[in-house]
């Protein structure tokens, strides 16, 4: 290798750098001029680089594992409705279609055609989950994506620099928060500007005409580095399954994960069928958390791209509910999607090579609460009406070698809004929120713990909940003798038990009770260390009764 | 003025050296001595002896001494600080544990939060609530707090954080809690949130309030025992202490607010920066500080470096962002990022060659001080790349070895990536010096800033080494180096402006302003922040400065806009709204139509006029050679250029004014080097600097291949 040739190459690895930290500022864009709190204060929002095949090159890490592959496939989509040769400069592309975007309604997906010197050279995708697009609001009890809300095909939001006033419009006239929604899809816009004035920039710096040489080493390097932790791995099959709560009935989730040679493929043959409610899964989504199940224990130091992403391949048959077809009702995709990793981990637990963590909550415990029209609850006087959506969390599985996280995100990796924040903007008050003790399943490690939380209506009106809550009939289960986390539970204060899914009523005067689940131990109770059993009855995180059952405490 | 403080002193205490500047008329004298952790007072004081005498000086000649101390950061990166207790809202016990509840890295499942510094037994609840609005739901009830006291007695608790849900909008419960604590427990310190950050989202506020209560014992009693030994050797002129956010704050509020201490050195090298700018006639600068393990870089306009109310505190894993406590205070804005000239050189999974965040430190330092270290560093590139000369390193103290350093880079980079030695070399110095751009382009997108306009000032031992490179990559094309003083937050004390900012929060749309309640507010925190400044100068003109924090009304990040330094008036509403539109415009290209605007905090600075710029100093040098000749060549290699090119090497101290030289050259003196790269020359200007300008043919962008 010649020293020019060499040189070349040094300069190639920092223009990859160059490439992550473009999209990483395209995705502090969308963060400081999003709209909905669910995208400002917790991150749920992605933001990407693609070459002209549609294959990503660079993507933000954000708090969002359910956008990596889905916003991925996404931009093939988009290619095929606009054809690469027929973008226009200042053109700007937008759909929340769940299939062939990121999985629900609320997702928009927008994307903006780079071009350099009159010449397309790279497409800047990013997505963000709108406070509101109409139907029935953000639940699981629409009986069809139709019901959902206001569905965007692929559409023209920006034709050569002239905005789509009237797609703006319609948008605006079916969204219960119009403003926020036509600022939410703007902010997309402007978060796409920003990646392809840098991108521009980068490629006039290094004299580049094209991202082609850079876009095969990037995806190469990647797929080569993943491949080659997949084949130190033994080849085999494994299966595991998992039963959560669902909506009607309880949902069997089942995985074959079969490690051959330099690939992992995942099929979820087994698993329950397509749910008559809000909670079935676009294959894409299903995908999504999947290989981030597989990614955060096999070579998760590898950036996503089109090439890191390619050696793992998920397959589910038709109409099951991890691959729904339209149109089947999709909105509260999350709360199995979600469970996703744990599944993968209950695989991957039988290669004696990798430790997953024992399970966890794993789906967010989001609180959408809301009171649309005071008129319908009798009330008299004006209340404010508010919708918030307040993302909560349980706790996560203890490790092979640390405690599990306490009311803590994961797989999903979103922030909480602050009590104080929620509190501004509705008219709600927390009664309490605090860890829940005894809720961290027992173990050598012992699981994370849920919450206690508590709220109510400052008005003197009812308040309705859209409940999209899972593990509460099915806790988490424990790995390598741990035992299993604290189940959820949702109820009122004057006592009565709510349902986990649906939409249901706090009555005026009355408030919610929250207590999300707790996270699964890993390793037998009694090996835990005596000391460390002393500190959590210390600190109130395990009752001496429970010491005394669980870990034989003081015996 | 009315009085002419013509006898400056500071001190920054750092974690190795304690550095002392003492300005007399144009005279400066300076001091380093060894940091004395177990009692920070006797370098101090160590030094300030010393100074005096070099500068034929007793402590009663001394006007006034200014004092800047990374003790405060200390305590709560190594967790020494007092045993601390937290009094909250019942029903909210664990919000400095239960944080934000996300994970700061997506893909480590072994990923560790830190600790809070608050353990659950001693977080203790009252009976209460407040609204949004600061109204009472829930009035207190102060029963517990007899039996949280000899729960907080009974573990030798010694400082108490109070903060209450929403009492920054009505801090009368937290005032009960404070008043019975001082009755119960007068031997504790109490920190109040009201009082430590009136501000929303109460996260971030407990954990700051809980950060001040947990050094404030030993801030508090270091800073009087100081005070005593000041008096002891007859220094009886004010002592004000550096705060983070650049400006100057007196004894007492020190000890009260100590958290507001923390970062005071960086901040003293940004002052430093913008002051150097100043006397070259340019306002807009990047300040670029690179030290062996970190580099900072700061924004700087029209000679006031970037401000910002938040940062993060004691990162667990090294630079990244959320895992570190957040504090909320007035700070002087910077992005700190893992290179220096100690930071390592790998080869990933990938192929690609990384550098830092992790550090060879002093012990065993790079390759090339022959002290057992055998990972390259970026000190050891330079020094392949021809960049140092491996006599002079460090004015000749250490003799580096550059066979070690070929050895370690061949070793871990460059037959890795099967490539010349050079090649790797040169990789390293571009990926470090990437990572810096990148990381300044973030930061600058996250201030809605361009950084191409600007003028670097690179100061700290490796930055000139890397300033040239760093501002091709980001299309600058003027660097200013100034003479390494040695001493250089110090002397940044010695400029720092006699201020002090009070932040309040008060929510609401702008079209319905309370004007009075808001002007009402505003004479309180004028009353506040002069208070301060009164204290350390009772006859200083004071002067403010006034400024909202707004957003559109359902967004979560607020601009900072300027007020004038008057009352509102009733058709202010408009002009608000004007002047947020158009700073909305040229951070984000759109603004939103029809959405509200709403306020969320206002800020007021106090400061004292006059004060801020004591008189330039030149610098005296031995007497210039009036044309240098090079004193040696070096086979430097040059990135724009691809090759190595032999390159003069001269004596700073040896070229004049008049003279200009055309990179690629190396400028060395005792302690760096300026590297001059092929686009641009560099001069030596009147007060010493180096100035490099970019070659006006064009070839001061852009890559040769």
């Amino acid at each position: 290798m010649d020293m020019h040739s060499e040189l070349s190459d040094i300069h190639t690895q920092i223009m990859w750098n160059r490439l992550i930290s473009v999209v990483e500022e395209q995705a502090q864009t969308l963060v400081r001029t999003a709209f909905s709190p669910i995208v400002r204060e917790s991150g749920d929002l992605s933001a990407g680089v693609f070459d002209m095949d549609g294959r990503m090159l660079a993507q933000a890490v954000t708090g969002t594992p359910g956008h990596v592959n889905s916003m991925a496939e996404s931009v093939k989509h988009f290619l095929i409705a606009f054809p690469a040769e027929t973008m226009q400069e200042g053109d700007v592309y937008i759909t929340n279609d769940p299939w062939k975007g990121t999985g629900h309604l609320h997702d928009m997906v927008v994307v903006t055609p780079a071009f350099l010197d009159g010449r397309l050279v790279a497409l800047f995708a990013c997505t963000s989950h709108l406070v509101d697009i109409g139907g029935i609001g953000f639940g699981p009890d629409g009986r069809d994506v139709i019901e959902e809300g206001l569905y965007l095909p692929f559409l023209r939001l920006i034709d050569r620099g002239v905005k789509n006033q009237t797609l703006i419009d319609i948008v605006r006239g079916n969204s219960r928060y119009p403003t926020e929604a036509e600022g939410d899809i703007l902010s997309l816009a402007a978060c796409n500007d920003i990646g392809v004035e840098r991108l521009i920039e980068m490629m006039r710096e290094f004299r580049l005409e094209t991202l082609r040489g850079l876009a095969e080493h990037i995806i190469t390097q990647s797929r080569n580095a993943v491949e080659a932790q997949i084949s130190a791995l033994p080849d085999g099959s494994y299966s595991s399954s998992m039963r959560v709560d669902g909506y009607e009935q309880p949902i069997d989730l089942v995985a074959t994960l079969t490690v051959k040679g330099s690939t992992i493929t995942i099929d979820f043959e087994g698993s329950s069928g397509a749910s008559s409610k809000g909670i079935n899964v676009p294959l894409t989504y299903a995908q999504a958390y999947s290989t981030y199940g597989v990614r955060v224990l096999v070579a998760p130091d590898i950036p996503n791209n089109a090439g890191s992403l390619e050696p793992i391949r998920v397959t589910a048959p038709m109409n099951c509910i991890l691959n729904a077809q339209r149109p089947a009702p999709v909105s509260s995709r999350h709360i199995i999607g979600q469970m996703l990793p744990d599944v993968v981990f209950g695989c991957l637990a039988q290669i004696p090579a990798i430790q997953p963590p024992a399970e966890g909550t794993s789906c967010l415990w989001n609180l959408i609460l809301e009171n649309h029209a005071s008129t319908a609850n009798g009330a008299t006087g004006d209340f404010n009406r508010f919708s918030v959506l307040s993302v909560q969390t349980g706790g996560v599985g203890g490790r092979p070698s640390l405690d599990g996280l306490s009311a803590t995100a994961f797989p999903s990796g979103v922030s909480g809004v602050p009590v104080e924040i929620i509190e501004s903007i509705s008219p709600l008050l927390f009664r309490c929120k605090e860890l829940r003790p005894d809720s961290g399943g027992p173990g050598t490690y012992r699981g994370g713990l849920g919450q206690h939380i508590e709220i109510q209506n400052r008005d003197p009106v009812d308040f309705d909940l859209y409940a999209a809550l899972d593990r509460i009939v099915h806790p988490p289960r424990g790995r390598n003798g741990g035992k299993a986390g604290g189940s959820g539970y949702v109820g009122l204060g004057s006592g009565r038990t709510l349902n986990g899914k649906g939409r249901q009523t706090v009555p005026a005067g009355d408030w919610l009770v929250v207590l999300t689940p707790g996270g699964a131990g890993y390793g037998a109770p009694v090996d835990r260390p005596r000391e460390a059993v002393a500190s959590d009855i210390d600190n109130g995180l395990v009752s001496a009764a429970a010491a005394a059952g669980d870990y034989s405490f003081g015996t | 003025m009315t009085k002419k403080l013509s006898c400056r002193l500071a001190a920054d205490i750092g974690g190795t050296f304690t550095d002392i500047a003492l300005e007399c008329g144009d005279r400066r004298f300076t001091a380093k001595v060894l940091t004395t952790p177990k009692a920070p007072e006797i370098g101090v004081i160590t030094g300030i002896l010393e100074a005096l005498k070099r500068a034929g000086l007793t402590a009663a000649d001394v006007d006034i001494f200014i004092h800047g101390t990374t003790l405060a950061t200390n305590a709560l990166i190594e967790r020494k600080g007092a045993k601390t207790a937290l009094i909250t809202t019942q029903g909210f016990r664990d919000v400095i544990e239960i944080g934000r509840e996300s994970r700061f890295d997506q893909y480590d499942i072994n990923l560790v939060k830190p600790e809070p510094l608050v353990a659950r037994a001693l977080r203790l609840t009252v009976p209460e609530r407040l609204a949004v609005d600061g109204s009472v739901v829930i009035p207190i009830n102060l029963d517990q707090i007899d039996a949280h006291v000899r729960t907080m007695r009974a573990a030798g608790v010694t400082s108490v954080a109070v903060g209450l849900l929403h009492s920054y909008a009505n801090p009368q419960h937290e005032q009960l809690v404070g008043e019975r604590l001082n009755q119960l427990m007068p031997e504790a310190y109490v920190s109040l949130s009201s009082k430590v950050c009136p501000e929303i989202r109460e996260y971030e506020r407990l954990m700051t309030t809980c950060a001040n209560a947990y050094v404030q014992p030993l801030m508090a009693s270091y800073l009087r025992r100081l005070r005593d030994e000041l008096d002891r050797i007859g220094l009886s002129a004010p002592l004000l202490l550096m705060t983070s956010g650049g400006g100057l704050t007196t004894l007492s509020n020190a000890c009260e607010l100590p958290i507001r201490l923390v970062e005071s050195g960086p901040a003293g090298g940004a002052i430093l920066a913008a002051h150097v700018g100043a006397k070259c006639g340019v306002d807009d600068l990047l300040s670029f500080d690179m030290g062996g393990t970190t580099a900072k870089i700061c924004i700087i306009d029209n000679s006031e470096p970037l401000k910002s109310r938040s940062f993060e505190v004691a990162r667990s894993k090294r630079f990244m962002k959320g895992s570190g406590m957040p504090i909320r205070i007035p700070v002087i804005e910077m992005v700190e990022i893992g290179a220096g000239g100690g930071s390592i050189a790998h080869v990933d999974s990938l192929g690609r060659i990384q550098v830092g965040p992790e550090s060879a430190t002093s012990e065993p330092g790079p390759a090339c001080y022959g002290r057992g270290g055998e990972t390259p560093t970026v000190t050891d590139a330079d020094l392949v790349l021809g960049k140092i000369d491996p006599l002079r390193f460090a004015g000749g103290s250490i003799q580096l070895d550059a066979g070690s350093s070929r050895r370690a880079i061949a070793a871990h980079v460059s037959d890795r990536l099967g490539t010349e030695l050079e090649t790797g070399a040169f990789g390293i110095c571009e990926v470090v010096e990437e990572n810096m751009a990148n990381a300044s382009r973030v930061h600058a997108i996250e201030r809605g800033k361009d950084v191409r306009a600007r003028t670097m000032v690179a100061f700290g031992g490796a930055a000139p080494l890397h300033a040239a490179r760093l501002a091709e990559k980001l299309g600058i094309g003027r660097v200013i180096v100034p003479r390494s003083a040695g001493v250089g937050s110090a002397v940044g004390f010695l400029r720092a402006p006699l201020g002090y900012e009070v932040v309040r929060s008060a929510f609401a749309r702008i079209t319905s302003l309370d004007i009075e309640a808001i002007n009402r507010q505003f004479d309180e925190m004028i009353t506040e922040a002069s208070a301060v400044i009164r204290e350390a100068d009772p006859d200083a003109q004071l002067q403010s400065r006034r400024s909202v924090f707004l957003r559109y009304t359902g967004q979560g990040h607020e601009i900072e806009v300027q007020l004038e330094d008057r009352p509102l008036h009733g058709d202010d509403r408009e002009a608000l709204a004007d002047a947020f539109t158009s700073a909305y415009i040229a951070l984000y290209r759109r603004k939103i139509d029809n959405a509200a605007i709403e306020a969320l905090s206002w800020a007021v600075t106090v400061a004292a006029t006059g004060m801020a710029t004591a008189q330039d100093i030149a610098f005296i040098r031995p007497d210039m050679a009036d044309a240098a000749e090079p004193v040696s060549r070096s086979r430097l290699f040059d990135g724009q250029l691809g090759i190595f090119a032999d390159s003069p090497v001269y004596w700073r101290d040896a070229i004049g004014t008049d003279q200009l030289i055309s990179g690629p050259a190396i400028i060395a003196e005792d302690e760096t080097s300026t590297v001059v790269t092929s686009t641009f020359c560099a001069s030596i200007d009147a007060n010493g600097y180096i100035i490099l300008n970019a070659k006006s043919d064009g070839t001061g962008h852009g890559h040769a291949f």
